[in-house]
């Protein structure tokens, strides 16, 4: 029950991140250029995406159990310890934020300086499209079947997708414009967490560990993630505060 | 061969991203719980402890590099 409340959320999350930056490159090509183009891309592009899940989901079913965890753990590990470095460096105030109101700016710039080539079908909205939702939604399609995979549940870790996709959609169909609202730092947080946790709890379960309280361990990984995460941003705002700090007094 | 770099380079940065150090660090702290595993001890803490370690490095180094 740990584990699939779990998979739902982290598939959730991870996927309502990559939705909302396709979302933000949709809406700008769809506002400044027209929407027909930008919508048969992005059904396109979802349409590759089903063809990609279809083809890669069952494979991973009859691999054997431990050593897909031991390499489906490793590379959430991997993958999750970018995203909460950059979440921590991000809140501590030494990367920028990511701005999608800067992005949707950029993108509806973009689209209005290409040019049109008088068919029916404008091009340049349709690979803009297609490219946005496609690239994000490959990272969507790859985090729903690595976790799916490593637990034997794909279409579980689809319901967590399927949900952000549900919320995302509903939102951008409801505002038209770009997500900045959304805590992307937040959500990138929590994702990085959930990835660390998922990643180390199958990647140790791969390798032959046994951990203490089995399913249970989850939970406590999970804490000790937040609290690591929590203390770096912490020590790192101070010492940022410090050094500028001494910069002003110098 | 482009398309073929274009394609190396999205998945180089999806996965490995900014620090490959991270990448490298999570191997060899995989390799090391499952040798120990295989030969009888089961050191699970590791990962935990080798995961924080990694990731104060990680943005320590990053850190320092802004500053400079």
């Amino acid at each position: 029950m740990t584990h699939d409340l779990f998979l739902v959320a982290a598939a959730f999350l991870a996927c309502a991140v990559e939705m909302v930056e396709a979302l933000t490159i949709v809406l700008a090509v769809g506002v400044t250029r027209g929407w027909r183009s930008a919508i048969i891309g992005t059904a396109t592009a979802l349409g590759a995406l089903t063809i990609v899940v279809a083809a890669l989901g069952p494979a991973l079913a009859v691999l054997p159990i431990d050593g897909l965890r031991l390499f489906v753990g490793g590379l959430l590990l991997v993958f999750g310890l970018q995203w909460l470095r950059k979440a921590i460096l991000r809140a501590s105030g030494f990367k920028a934020l990511h701005d999608e109101d800067a992005i949707f700016a950029e993108e509806q710039l973009a689209a209005r300086a290409a040019s049109r080539d008088g068919s029916r079908l404008d091009w340049y909205t349709f690979t803009v499209s297609f490219k946005g939702v496609f690239l994000e939604g490959l990272e969507v399609a790859f985090i729903v079947v690595t976790f799916g995979g490593a637990q034997h549940n794909v279409a579980l870790a689809a319901v967590g997708a399927a949900i952000a996709a549900v919320v995302v959609g509903i939102v951008g169909l409801t505002v038209h414009r770009p997500l900045s609202q959304v805590p992307e730092n937040t959500m990138k947080y929590a994702v990085g967490v959930m990835l660390c946790t998922f990643g180390m709890f199958w990647a140790g379960e791969g390798a032959g560990v046994d951990w203490p309280g089995r399913d249970a361990s989850l939970v406590a990984l999970l804490a000790f993630e937040i609290a690591t995460g929590a203390a770096l941003i912490w020590v790192l705002r101070r010492s940022r505060g410090s050094a500028e700090l001494t910069g002003a007094v110098a | 061969m482009n398309h073929l770099t274009t394609f190396g380079r999205f998945w180089y940065d999806f996965i490995i991203g900014d620090d490959w150090r991270l990448a490298l660090g999570v191997v060899i702290t995989i390799t090391v719980v499952a040798v120990a595993a295989h030969h009888g001890t089961d050191c699970w803490w590791l990962l935990p402890l080798g995961v924080a370690a990694l990731l104060t490095m990680s943005v320590t180094h990053a850190t320092r590099q802004r500053r400079q």
